[in-house]
């Protein structure tokens, strides 16, 4: 019971995220590229509920600021202009979920001015909308390349533990040789072969398509064990006597063997291979400017200056730390269940 | 005292058993300093080559120019030319004739004498069609070549085709070769590949205060104190100081930072201006020094590939179309915020051009071409009549309906550049045009822009040489070695290139400044309108060293920092500091 709760809590979590990330559009107050050039490298913004003169206020406010004399990025905050934050206000037009147009956000500002609740990079764009977008290709090329790496695992893993003999031998050795490939060269190599511009899709694909045919071979291998430890129970044992089929076995029994252990794996796999877009975005192989994603934002804050001046532009490497933390906590829960079911 | 006479006597003794003549030796004007110790300076990249005579690249021609000297050099503090290797000279009354007497008893650093054949030898090599120097254009007077004979073993004769305006600064950083090393790969036809990364130390000689002593590829260069350098210091201590001049391969500008800020570099060329802002407080407890002198000679540019040889390229071949109408490049620097570029990218430290002559140049800087106005309005109107249209969508489409759509190839080495790219592709959505920021290494995006010509925009950066007009003309006659729209263009290929060429000619044999100035002024203003290239901004220079370090005087001029690496000399022995 325990461990039930436990894993509507982590999986719920984990899709709550998810869907932070396909609604992003409707949660952050701006566009991703949209641009304030009066206002580069803003601090995360001070929300008031007292104002300058001590009164209280109800609904929270921000004060509009505006760079001090002879600085272009140290701003002071103008206490004649409070500018209250309003919930459910209609601002930049977007795709809700990529499907929906509409101008509706969570939250902004009725007045000219901005509220920038993690801060602003050196363009003056909203990190906390920058993070949000950001998590869209990040959490679901993480998904989407474990999906297809899964997939490919099990479909070769079962296969090769079913048949064995040749089929497996041969199968075994090729997953060897994809867990071998120097994956990141290949990036490179295929990187170097695409034209100049790579539009935002394709380059997501391509990240999703090499990440995720690059690593089945774990996954293969380890179902394969499933398989072949399956084969040796009593009850297919039987079924066989019975004259089973090898195919009716594959699927009624030793592939639906092998799920729990595919969806461990899986909660394995996606933090990795989100930690692998934000390397390949990191190294300027992934999405680029000035589409955001966790890599490429965490990339902006490599440069000396920046770390060292605007410590906010460090928030995106914090990001996948809690998505990390709910993706384990699944993997463990899957895996004890699974061990109460053998 | 004993120490340096001591030393005198060595040398003396020394010149005396090799060639018996008495050198003729340079007196230094700056403050007398101490010898030894060892200088560490980052450069971005390994150079490309040692060889002068086809160098191109910065870090190339920056070492280059520590191991190799020039007859008369322009000393980068005053602005004004000095002799170097030439002791003194004199002009015919017509402007025409230049006779030049060279300093005697001097020495390669393989101790090999020098003479008027290294000379002759020197200017048969950069005045040869088929070894491509880049230097040739600046040699090429009227499309005439100047002629040089040798009068005697230390007199050297120039003659003009035509009177020559900056006929001193000419001279300036266009190394003597020696024969002795150079003429066997001159006769095969070898010469553009000699001196490259793989060739042995000893067999690279010159005249400059140093002489390469090791190469270690991808990490140093290591020079050393050239035993027959030619300059002394007033109290009579044979220059340079110091013992091992190092230039340490630190690929990107913060990691130079970084490297100068823990005192492996003493010294940092061209800062960011954040960078600047993050150092300025540590000055005190790092014991280091930064300075700002200005705005710089270095101008930034957003260019289109113009070239003709595209037809490999139909993607580009077709974009063409676009980047060669007047009107479509002129919408693009309208709709270009040089005012977010000064103020994102360089916080303050930047001054937007119109012209690629910057107002920190002052004697020809043209004061009477407006400075560019940020107008999406103005851009809107040149495309409209340029049969330009907008879609529902407000997306630009060309005459024939195809949506105006480019990349902008970058260096990724270089941040500012990336952030440049950055505004740009937001200013240029404003007018409709979908610009998509490329970057890439350095080298690769060289490689394209320079030779496969595969790419469609870029952003570059130049820094001139010299202020006088002279150091960038390679780049604006259509015939330049490096007028990097069009490379190899054989004739003019529009009628502004002919008159740009036509202007720039005559202003280098006219030798009156005024009248000089007038022609120059008329080129700059073509440039201005025709924007072959879309000049952004110049920055300030930025630069830093130890405060131990003597001698160092930071100029707007290339090598900013190390420009004089033979006076600079540490205040305490490094054991001390």
């Amino acid at each position: 019971m325990k461990n039930r709760g436990k894993l509507t809590v982590t999986a719920g979590v984990l899709v709550a995220v998810h869907l932070l990330a396909v609604i992003a559009g409707f949660i952050a107050p701006y566009n991703y590229e949209t641009q304030d050039r009066e206002h580069p490298y803003a601090r995360p913004a001070r929300i008031h509920l007292t104002d300058c003169e001590g009164k209280f206020h109800l609904r929270p406010f921000v004060y509009a600021t505006s760079p001090r004399d002879g600085t272009v990025n140290d701003y002071q905050e103008d206490c004649s202009r409070p500018e209250p934050i309003t919930l459910f206000i209609s601002g930049e037009n977007y795709l809700l979920a990529g499907l929906v147009p509409t101008n509706l956000h969570l939250f902004g500002l009725r007045a000219e001015g901005r509220v920038y609740l993690l801060g602003t990079d050196g363009f003056g764009r909203d990190e906390f909308s920058r993070i949000l977008y950001g998590a869209q290709i990040s959490l679901f090329a993480g998904l989407l390349a474990a999906a297809l790496a899964l997939s490919l695992g099990m479909l070769v893993g079962t296969v090769a533990g079913a048949f064995g003999g040749w089929v497996d031998e041969s199968a075994m050795r090729l997953a060897e040789i994809f867990i071998a490939v120097p994956w990141f060269y290949l990036l490179l190599a295929v990187r170097s072969v695409l034209p100049l511009h790579v539009s935002p899709l394709s380059a997501f694909i391509m990240v999703v398509a090499v990440i995720g045919l690059l690593n089945w071979g774990q996954p293969a291998r380890l179902v394969r064990g499933v398989v072949l430890s399956g084969r040796e129970r009593n009850f297919i044992q039987a079924a066989e006597g019975f004259g089973a089929k090898r195919l009716y076995l594959l699927k009624r029994h030793l592939l639906p063997m092998s799920f729990s252990v595919a969806l461990t794996q899986m909660a394995v796999l996606v933090p990795r291979f989100i930690l692998a877009e934000v390397l390949l975005s990191f190294l300027g192989l992934g999405i680029g400017e000035p589409f955001p994603s966790w890599g490429n934002m965490m990339a902006a804050a490599q440069q000396y200056y920046v770390l060292s001046s605007y410590w906010w532009m460090i928030l995106p490497a914090l990001a996948p730390i809690p998505v990390f933390l709910a993706y384990h906590a699944l993997a463990d829960v899957l895996q004890e269940k699974l061990q109460s079911t053998i | 005292m004993a120490a340096v006479c001591l030393l005198m006597l060595m040398f003396a003794a020394e010149a005396f058993a090799q060639t018996a003549i008495q050198p003729d030796l340079m007196l230094s004007t700056a403050a007398p300093g101490q010898a030894g110790g060892k200088l560490v300076i980052g450069v971005t990249s390994e150079p490309r080559t040692f060889n002068p005579v086809t160098a191109v690249d910065q870090v190339s021609v920056g070492i280059i120019s520590r191991i190799m000297a020039d007859l008369i050099h322009i000393n980068r503090a005053t602005q004004k030319t000095e002799p170097a290797l030439a002791k003194s000279w004199n002009i015919s009354k017509d402007g025409t004739v230049f006779t030049l007497k060279l300093r005697r008893g001097l020495k390669f650093s393989d101790g090999v004498a020098f003479d008027a054949d290294d000379v002759i030898f020197s200017f048969k090599v950069y005045l040869d069609e088929k070894v491509h120097s880049p230097h040739r254009d600046l040699l090429m007077i009227s499309n005439k070549p100047i002629k040089v004979e040798k009068l005697d073993r230390f007199t050297v004769r120039f003659t003009f085709p035509s009177p020559y305006a900056p006929l001193e600064r000419l001279f300036d950083s266009l190394p003597m070769l020696p024969r002795h090393l150079l003429e066997k790969d001159y006769q095969e036809g070898k010469l553009a590949e000699a001196w490259g990364l793989s060739t042995a130390p000893e067999k690279v000689a010159g005249l400059g205060a140093f002489r390469l002593k090791q190469l270690v590829p991808g990490d140093r260069i290591v020079l050393e104190r050239n035993p027959y350098y030619w300059k002394v210091d007033s109290k009579g201590q044979k220059l340079p100081y110091l013992d091992e001049l190092t230039f340490l391969i630190v690929p990107n500008q913060d990691a130079q930072v970084v490297r100068f800020e823990s005192g492996d570099t003493q010294i940092i060329s061209r800062l960011t201006a954040e960078n600047f802002a993050a150092l300025e407080p540590q000055q005190a407890r790092r014991h280091f020094k930064l300075y700002d002198a200005g705005p710089g000679l270095e101008y930034n540019f957003l260019m289109f590939n113009l070239n003709d040889d595209t037809a490999k390229y139909p993607d580009v071949a077709r974009k063409q179309k676009w980047f060669r109408d007047v009107r479509f490049r002129q919408a693009v620097s309208s709709a270009i915020d040089r005012a977010a570029i000064v103020r994102l990218v360089y916080l303050g430290r930047a001054t937007p051009l119109s012209t690629h002559i910057s107002p920190g140049n002052k004697l020809w800087f043209n004061s009477s071409i407006p400075a560019p106005v940020h107008s999406i309005d103005k851009a809107k109107q040149l495309l409209k009549a340029s049969g330009f249209s907008w879609n529902q969508s407000g997306a630009l489409l060309d005459s024939s309906g195809q949506p105006v759509e480019f990349t902008i190839l970058v260096s990724s080495s270089n941040a500012q550049r990336g952030h440049i790219a950055t505004l740009i592709q937001d200013d240029l959505k404003q007018v409709g045009i979908t610009a998509h920021a490329v970057p890439m290494e350095a080298r690769a995006a060289a490689d394209r822009v320079l030779n496969t010509h595969e790419y469609e925009a870029t952003i570059m950066g130049i820094a001139s040489g010299d202020t006088d007009p002279n150091s960038d003309v390679n780049i604006f006659l259509s015939r330049g070695s490096t007028h990097l729209w069009h490379l190899d263009e054989k004739t003019p290929a529009t009628p502004w290139e002919a008159e740009m060429d036509r202007l720039l000619e005559q202003q280098l044999v006219t030798v009156d400044y005024k009248r000089r100035k007038k022609l120059y002024d008329r080129a700059l203003e073509i440039e201005a309108t025709q924007l072959p290239l879309i000049y952004l901004v110049a920055p300030n220079v930025l630069v830093g060293a130890q405060y131990e370090l003597g001698n160092f005087r930071p100029a707007v001029l290339e090598q900013y920092t190390f420009w004089n690496a033979e006076e600079l000399f540490w205040r305490t022995p490094a054991g001390k500091r």
